[in-house]
């Protein structure tokens, strides 16, 4: 931020005892001086803001780690030592905001059960399934009722279909009672306090939870009001017995229990659903690579992620090298124009370029066919090795420019002297390419390559976009198809159709992240090779 | 999320003004309150409600509530949401807390919303005998009502009754109408390379062949019908049409609908979204029933829309009264109609809304339509469903795809 403070200025309150002279270079110090104090206090107001905001969530954890984080950058820009912090600091928190939770988040959800089924906690299954298990008694008719009060306690004044005024609490059946009628509904009682709309609405929870026994028979059901003026008998066929924490079928006695896999599980194995979330440890990791429906086809699949990979990789970067040399050479007449045009593919996005790909693919209506060749039927999306053609020639087009560019930008660098020495020696051209330029480019260009592979190793847009990962695989007991990537394939296991599982999509993702890692590690050492070579 | 911070924030700064204020601030709540029991129903609430909704559809939305929040007092803020997000985010952001008091849905994302315990029961009580039976069917799941419904659509057949003068008595004579008329291709169905059984079911249906059986509390997904007689039967007439290239996996929405448009085909079977467009091209629309390929009834699977509850609403009387009595009653409907131009799913206004023909049209062929199965198990059969009628379009064995079909979804259903 500022390097004010480094100096030995104690800020405005010395300035009367200096000598005149300095006044002006002291004011100068002033200002950064305010900025930097301003800055910190709009750091801080956030802060203070964040915090009531979290303490009112009561997400107690992430106001602690704001408190602590703002008392540092507070300390750092105030203290007169930490000069390397300064620098660091904002760099460190964005860093974190950004990387290392998401990589953190991942890592977490992979070693948990989070998807269909298990997406909240535990008090949330359990009123979710209380809820559904609230049925109405059938053949029962709707009761018109009013909220009353007394003394704190919610009652509900009922009329009876016959016309007759009921009451009762949620501690004491329904009772008759005397009442004052409005068209045809009872309203109000004398003793009870009538709330109206915008009361009840004021205690929501307690209505809501209000619970009426229609007689001293459990199995007649409760009254309760969704609404606050109809009433409906309902009858609960799960019971949540909180000791032993278990849920009871009462309709058929079948006994749930929580066994530790984020459902309440009955002793035959049946599930209730919605479950909640819990740490499941390696068993998405396991199931990732021992699933029966899954692992035939992954091997297929990976093997074509890396032949894609390698295969987009070689191409784009053999025909940006060979355009690039081409327009380099200094006998080529309007090169500027053609580096241009060169670029456009670069600049339309890959999203719309590979759906009008995907179009223009089309087998019967298809530009391509119809247009380029006269009518022919050539299934470019739909025949397995026709697809997998068409997805590195769209990737081709996709990606040669951005190799040109790299590639021109290092064949510029490469100094003529070293061309000319070689001819002086009497190579042919192809030798000085061979020989001299080559090597020269590839050091500069080889981190790009495997920065390259690893994108395309998890290229999902074109696979998506283009082909859907299809032409399906009839035989593959999982929707997969013959050009999915294994990120495309995680994708569709995991979050395609109406059953979600993010944890093992977190799992794959994370092995998926260890592979390319590897690879890049190997490539990368190797690349060292490449610079010893000059 | 942003509205709920929004909310938050008005706390937090009522929060500091009352520690600042000190009394003051109190005193003066309490006079709100006291002031709101003399005025009755209409007496201001400090109770809001969150309603995501579709955003296309949130002017036409906005227009009906501002006349509950003057009835009852209770603010309904509306929040646009991408129609393709709201599920997915729905279903992350209740059980943090964050997500709506209510949401704009379909009635297929029921078995997934319920699974998640993502949504309440409602309780439609007497009303429910006022609403389309398809619209109540489609909103129970599991035994228990979770969706207010207020609009149902359904496919139906589009013909250019300019080439085509008279509607036809089944698919057979619709081709033969077709092809009279001179048109190369008569029909079109969107379909895509990897098939689109949502558009081909109601031939399925023709040839008795359901995906689910059904008991009293819904879809039964123990009972998978697909592999009944009619199953194969369907196989065999969708391999014969993919030879007669009556249907064709190269054509998919954008290319039908330009068939359509340019008068190279003289009927379309889509739905109400589309008519729209046609009309707007000129072409003299009607709406057929779908005609059968075997004399009985083709029953497309009806959609119906819908809003439903949070279950982790703070809301829960407000949110109830206000779908069940308010979204429930025929102005509301009928204000919505207008907006969407797709069939209210409330019997009265329903019946107000088909004086429009393409309404009347679309609710004469509503009528055979079964709602769509809401089951989670519904995910399984779509991965495999569509694939396989496009491979036997496209010519492989119909019996043997079908059985595989079977077999697949049976695995993954476990």
């Amino acid at each position: 931020m500022t390097q004010l403070t480094q100096t030995p200025d104690k800020g405005g309150t010395d300035t009367a005892d200096r000598p005149r002279g300095q006044g002006s270079s002291t004011s100068g110090r002033m200002l950064p001086l305010l900025i930097k104090i301003l800055a910190l206090a709009v750091v801080d107001a956030l802060a203070v803001y964040a915090v009531l905001v979290l303490i009112g969530a009561k997400a107690w954890v992430v106001a602690g780690v704001v408190v602590v984080v703002t008392a540092i950058v507070n300390w750092i820009y105030f203290s007169r030592r930490a000069l390397p912090a300064k620098y660091l600091a904002p760099g460190v928190i964005f860093l974190c905001l950004f990387q290392v939770f998401v990589l953190v988040y991942t890592g977490y959800v992979a070693f948990t059960n989070y998807g269909t089924g298990h997406n909240g906690n535990k008090d949330q299954a359990i009123s979710a399934l209380s809820a559904a298990a609230l049925q109405r008694v059938p053949d029962s008719p709707t009761f018109p009722v009013s909220v009353v009060t007394r003394s704190e306690e919610l009652g509900l004044l009922v009329t009876a279909p016959g016309g007759d005024a009921l009451l009762g609490t949620s501690e004491s059946a329904l009772e008759p009672v005397e009442a004052t009628f409005e068209a045809g509904k009872a309203v109000a009682t004398p003793g009870w306090q009538t709330l109206q709309f915008a009361q009840i609405l004021d205690r929501t929870d307690e209505v809501a939870q209000l619970s009426v026994p229609f007689s001293d028979d459990p199995n007649e059901g409760a009254l309760r009001t969704p609404d606050g003026s109809n009433g409906y008998l309902y009858i609960s066929t799960l019971h949540y017995d909180e000791v032993a924490d278990t849920l009871t079928d009462e309709s058929t006695g079948k006994v749930y229990r929580d066994t530790g896999e984020g459902a309440f599980t009955a002793d035959d194995g049946e599930q209730l659903m919605p479950g909640w979330q819990v740490t499941v440890g390696l068993d998405n990791f396991a199931r990732a690579v021992t699933d029966a429906r899954l692992a035939q086809p992954l091997l297929y699949v990976t093997a074509w992620t890396f032949g894609f990979a390698l295969l987009s990789v070689a191409t784009t970067f053999a025909l940006g090298l060979f355009l690039a040399i081409v327009f380099n050479h200094p006998a080529m007449r309007g090169r500027k124009l053609y580096r241009a045009l060169l670029i456009i593919p670069y600049a339309v996005p890959s999203f719309l370029s590979a759906l009008v790909w995907a179009g223009m693919m089309n087998e019967s209506f298809g530009f391509l066919n119809q247009v380029v060749f006269g009518g022919a039927m050539i299934p470019w999306l739909s025949d397995p090795w026709m697809a997998k053609l068409s997805v590195l020639l769209v990737n081709l087009w996709l990606g040669f420019p951005y190799m040109f560019l790299v590639c021109t930008g290092a064949l510029q660098a490469i100094p003529d002297e070293l061309t000319e020495a070689g001819t002086v020696d009497g190579a042919s051209g192809w030798s000085i390419f061979r020989f001299i330029k080559l090597p020269l480019v590839l050091v500069s260009v080889a981190p790009l390559l495997i920065a390259s592979f690893a994108f395309n190793f998890n290229n999902f847009n074109i696979v998506y976009m283009l082909t859907g990962g299809g032409p399906r695989d009839p035989s593959a007991p999982i929707p997969v198809g013959h050009t999915d990537l294994l990120i495309s394939m995680v994708y569709k296991v995991a979050f395609t159709g109406q059953v979600r599982d993010y944890g093992l999509a977190s799992a794959y993702s994370i092995i998926i992240f260890v592979v390319v890692a590897i690879i890049s590690v190997i490539a990368f050492r190797r690349t060292k090779s490449l610079e010893e070579l000059n | 999320m942003t509205v709920r911070s929004t909310r938050r924030f008005t706390a937090v700064t009522a929060l500091l003004t009352a520690i600042v204020l000190g009394g003051t601030a109190c005193s003066s709540g309490t006079d709100a309150t006291a002031g709101g029991e003399g005025t009755g129903e209409t007496a201001a609430t400090s109770t809001s409600l969150t309603v995501w909704v579709d955003a296309e559809r949130l002017d036409a939305v906005q227009s009906v509530v501002d006349t509950y929040t003057e009835q009852t007092g209770v603010g309904v803020e509306l929040v646009g949401k991408n129609v393709d997000d709201i599920k997915d985010d729905f279903i992350q952001q209740v059980p943090t807390g964050e997500g709506p008091d209510i949401t704009m849905g379909a009635h297929d994302w029921l078995g997934e919303l319920a699974t998640n315990g993502v949504v309440a029961p409602i309780e439609l009580g007497d009303t429910s005998g006022n609403y389309l039976d398809v619209a109540v069917e489609a909103s129970t799941y599991d035994g228990a009502t979770y969706m207010l419904p207020y609009a149902v659509e359904n496919l139906a057949m589009l013909r250019n009754a300019e080439l085509v003068a008279d509607a036809p008595s089944d698919y057979d004579d619709m081709i033969a109408k077709g092809k009279d008329a001179g048109l190369d291709s008569p029909f079109v169905v969107e379909q895509g390379s990897e098939g689109d059984p949502y558009h081909l079911y109601p031939f399925q249906t023709a040839f008795g062949a359901p995906v689910f059986g059904t008991d009293e509390t819904g879809y039964n997904s123990d009972d998978l019908q697909l592999g009944a007689p009619g199953g194969e039967k369907f196989a065999d007439w969708l391999g014969e049409q993919g030879e007669e290239g009556n249907l064709n996996t190269d054509i998919d929405g954008d290319i039908a609908k330009q068939a359509f448009l340019d008068g190279d085909a003289a009927f379309w079977l889509t739905g109400p979204w589309n008519v729209g467009a046609a009309q707007d091209a000129g072409i003299d629309v009607a709406i057929d029933t779908i005609p059968s390929p075997t004399g009985e009834a083709a029953s497309p699977f009806a959609g119906v829309k819908g809003f439903f509850v949070s279950s982790q609403s703070e809301n829960q009387v407000a949110a109830n009264d206000f779908l069940v009595n308010f979204l429930g009653s025929e102005e509301a409907q009928l204000a919505l109609f207008e907006s969407g131009n797709i069939l209210p799913a409330l019997s009265a206004a329903a019946e107000t809304a088909s004086s429009d023909p393409v309404i009347e049209g679309f609710a004469a062929v509503g009528e055979e339509a079964v709602p769509m199965p809401a089951i989670p198990e519904m995910g399984a059969v779509f991965q495999y469903w569509g694939i396989a009628e496009a491979e036997i379009i496209n010519g492989s064995d119909p019996s043997e795809t079908w059985q595989k079909l079977v077999s697949d979804v049976e695995g993954a259903i476990g």
